[in-house]
């Protein structure tokens, strides 16, 4: 039960900030709601109610190193979308590897 | 270019788009959960700044683009793929006001009631993220002023 609220929560707060960057003009604007915490807004305030804020702050904490990640990952995306000349679904989908590989060695190195 | 709201371009969005991103969000948020439990908070806090809208909002753009220069008789995927990249621009300042999110969040939680964080924390990332893109655009702006006096 708590999962498919989960889902349906997550659904919802991603679908509303993906539906703002839609509707804005300029492209560069609108990305910055491609950036939007919606996984945390989503997430946050369950798990204060099940387990409690101290939890949730520690999880705080570790969404830095993963928004230092996400910072390299939109980087990367632009450079290769726009001096590669490679399409955006390739490459959004290939680099979230290089996000992946940068929020686990962060992890790794400033956190474990 | 002035920033605008369009509402019409919401309705360039076909539904199965909205569905898939409905999916794929509540995917994350629950294996964002499940990671958690399984490992830890340490462990699972990177995937709360997980790339959930990203991916899919820069497909679009290039789509939309695409398919709008087509309308207007012009073949060229080269503008397509130049809007995702300034989609990619702004998602990638937005990730620094995600990461003073989880700074703001980090900090108030164990004082402040949850909520109120919560709230305090999505005016801030809102607050960086707009003032880091007026000031990349008022460097270029500059920029491009001084190229065009210097040819």
């Amino acid at each position: 039960m708590q999962i498919a609220f989960r889902f349906f929560v997550g659904g919802l707060v991603v679908s509303f900030f993906a539906a703002i960057g839609d509707a804005l003009k300029p492209k560069s604007f609108a990305g910055l709601f491609g950036a939007a915490p919606s996984v945390a807004l989503a997430t946050i305030g369950m798990t204060v109610v099940t387990d409690g804020k101290a939890y949730a702050a520690l999880e705080a904490r570790s969404m830095i190193v993963g928004a230092c990640a996400f910072f390299i990952y939109g980087c990367l995306c632009m450079r290769l979308m726009a001096k590669r000349q490679m399409g955006a679904t390739a490459v959004t989908v290939s680099a979230l590897a290089i996000w992946l590989a940068c929020a686990v060695g962060g992890w790794f190195v400033f956190l474990r | 270019m002035r920033i605008k709201f369009d509402v019409s371009a919401l309705r360039r969005t076909r539904w199965y788009e909205y569905a898939l991103r409905f999916f794929f969000g509540g995917a994350v948020t629950v294996a964002a959960g499940l990671i958690a439990k399984a490992y830890g908070p340490v462990f699972g806090g990177l995937f709360l700044a997980f790339p959930a809208i990203f991916p899919a909002s820069a497909t679009l753009v290039q789509k939309h683009e695409t398919e709008k220069k087509r309308k207007a008789g012009i073949i060229d995927n080269n503008r397509g793929r130049k809007a995702a990249a300034l989609d990619a621009r702004g998602a990638a300042l937005g990730s620094v006001g995600l990461a003073c999110f989880g700074i703001t969040l980090w900090r108030l939680l164990p004082r402040w009631n949850a909520g109120l964080s919560l709230v305090a924390a999505l005016a801030l990332w809102l607050v960086i993220s707009l003032l880091l893109w007026q000031l990349r655009r008022m460097h270029f702006g500059k920029q491009r002023v001084v190229h065009g006096a210097s040819t």
